[in-house]
């Protein structure tokens, strides 16, 4: 019997929001196991389930995956969301290397003070707006199709739309002067799997706020000082 | 036209080293285009080479990669150093990964003030013999292979030398309480395209010498 995946982490966003996005795109149901007290996760690792002592952990096929993108080119890989060989493999890994970069820029974004938070914000949308966004828009122009890689949907795209959604919660008009960015966000957005998740009731979690702080310290006895880029 | 992978960096190990090893041990020939000052990183932006406007970069097999992961992924793949299926790379991507965050402190330590050097050693080899290096002894101890994933070399393996290695660099007996790893270490190092990698005049780069650290960061910053 196929059990579910089960997710580990804090009731946030945080490094699982992204697997969160390609199990629901990919059409899969899972389970969370949140994160509360210090207890429930120092009994997690003497367990033995987290491999390197470190969230997200992730149930799956019978292993427990940790690290992120080990997690990631798992569920791709599984439903086929990575390329049909080597060098479409190799174009998603690039530009999902990019979306995680910039969407790493935002991680720390919740620990900041309000006057970081300022800074970190423009520090974020400038990245966007110089460096990333007009990398997609290229590849989008250059080839014409739907998608980014293979004309197919994969893992890329996904992981470009999470990304941008965030950086419109930062900035509303971040997609302003990337056309084919704009039409591919609406495009994307309502693959049914994806207008799924997208919609309330869905398992997408919203902006960290100072709750979600508030656990990850307490939980980890972490991130009490942590500086913008 | 060579039709070699030509790597493009400045003249340290930086995030470039990985790939590097990874070459040399699946046995492939590369050649490296050394990165001078910022204008030398300004013209491979203004010709369009690099994607996110960073290097690393790699040409090969008509691509100009970037992302180290991509290219290590890639690299991986062609030559056969990422497992039979998917859950072996499953495993494959768990161990490196986290070998990835240690490599990480060990790539930033080179470049640390003199006066933060000797805390930061410390926190680097509290996360190597507390987190990291304990799992991999154990993964060793479980099955009992020569590899650690699906008895056979892989990524995983190459990238637990090169860490084990520069953790060594840093602290001589860094390996005291690892036999497994010891033996491992022993192993590895003579497998012939690791055992010429790690011979003086191989592409392997040395530690970074304090004088030329100005000067690499001018590229970058």
């Amino acid at each position: 019997m196929a059990a579910k995946p089960v997710l580990y982490y804090f009731d946030g966003r945080g490094k699982m929001e992204s697997i969160r996005w390609l199990l629901a795109a990919a059409g899969v149901e899972f389970e969370e196991v949140f994160l509360e007290t210090r207890e429930q996760y120092e009994k997690l690792l003497q367990s033995g389930v987290l491999m390197f002592q470190q969230v997200p952990m992730v149930e799956i096929d019978g292993m427990k995956l940790v690290q992120t993108r080990a997690i990631l080119n798992y569920i791709a890989g599984k439903y086929n969301l990575y390329g049909k060989d080597l060098k479409e493999r190799a174009l998603i890994d690039m530009y999902v290397g990019g979306t995680d970069d910039l969407m790493g820029f935002l991680l720390s974004f919740p620990f900041l003070s309000a006057e970081d938070k300022v800074k970190q914000c423009a520090f974020v949308v400038q990245k966007a707006t110089s460096r990333y966004f007009p990398a997609y828009e290229k590849v989008l122009k250059d080839h014409g199709q739907d998608f980014l890689v293979g004309n197919r949907l994969s893992w890329a795209d996904i992981h470009l739309l999470e990304a941008i959604l965030m950086l419109e919660e930062k900035k509303s008009d971040a997609l302003s002067g990337f056309p084919l960015l704009q039409a591919f966000k609406k495009r994307i957005s309502s693959i049914p799997t994806i207008k799924k998740f997208l919609a309330p009731g869905s398992k997408r979690k919203p902006i960290s706020d100072d709750k979600y702080v508030e656990t990850v310290r307490r939980v980890l006895r972490m991130y009490y000082d942590v500086k913008p880029n | 036209m060579s039709g070699k992978p030509v790597l493009h960096y400045a003249n340290i190990r930086g995030r470039m080293e990985p790939i590097r090893w990874l070459l040399a041990a699946a046995g492939v020939e590369f050649e490296e285009r050394i990165l001078k000052t910022k204008d030398d990183l300004q013209k491979l932006r203004t010709d369009g080479c690099l994607l996110f406007q960073q290097v690393p970069m790699v040409e090969i097999d008509g691509m100009k990669m970037v992302q180290t992961r991509a290219i290590l992924n890639y690299i991986a793949g062609k030559y056969n150093l990422y497992g039979k299926d998917l859950k072996e790379r499953a495993l494959i991507d768990m161990y490196v990964e986290g070998l990835a965050d240690l490599f990480e402190l060990i790539m930033y330590h080179e470049f640390k003030p003199a006066n933060e050097k000797e805390k930061d050693l410390a926190n680097i080899m509290d996360k190597a013999t507390n987190r990291y290096l304990p799992v991999f002894e154990k993964v060793l101890k479980d099955h009992g292979h020569d590899f650690l994933v699906g008895n056979k070399l892989s990524k995983a393996d190459v990238s637990l030398l090169e860490n084990i290695l520069g953790l060594e660099e840093l602290k001589p007996d860094a390996l005291a309480k690892f036999p497994l790893l010891q033996s491992f270490k022993a192993r590895m190092s003579n497998i012939p395209s690791i055992k010429k990698f790690l011979q003086p005049g191989s592409a392997k780069k040395p530690l970074i010498q304090e004088k030329d650290i100005p000067s690499v960061i001018a590229i970058f910053h």
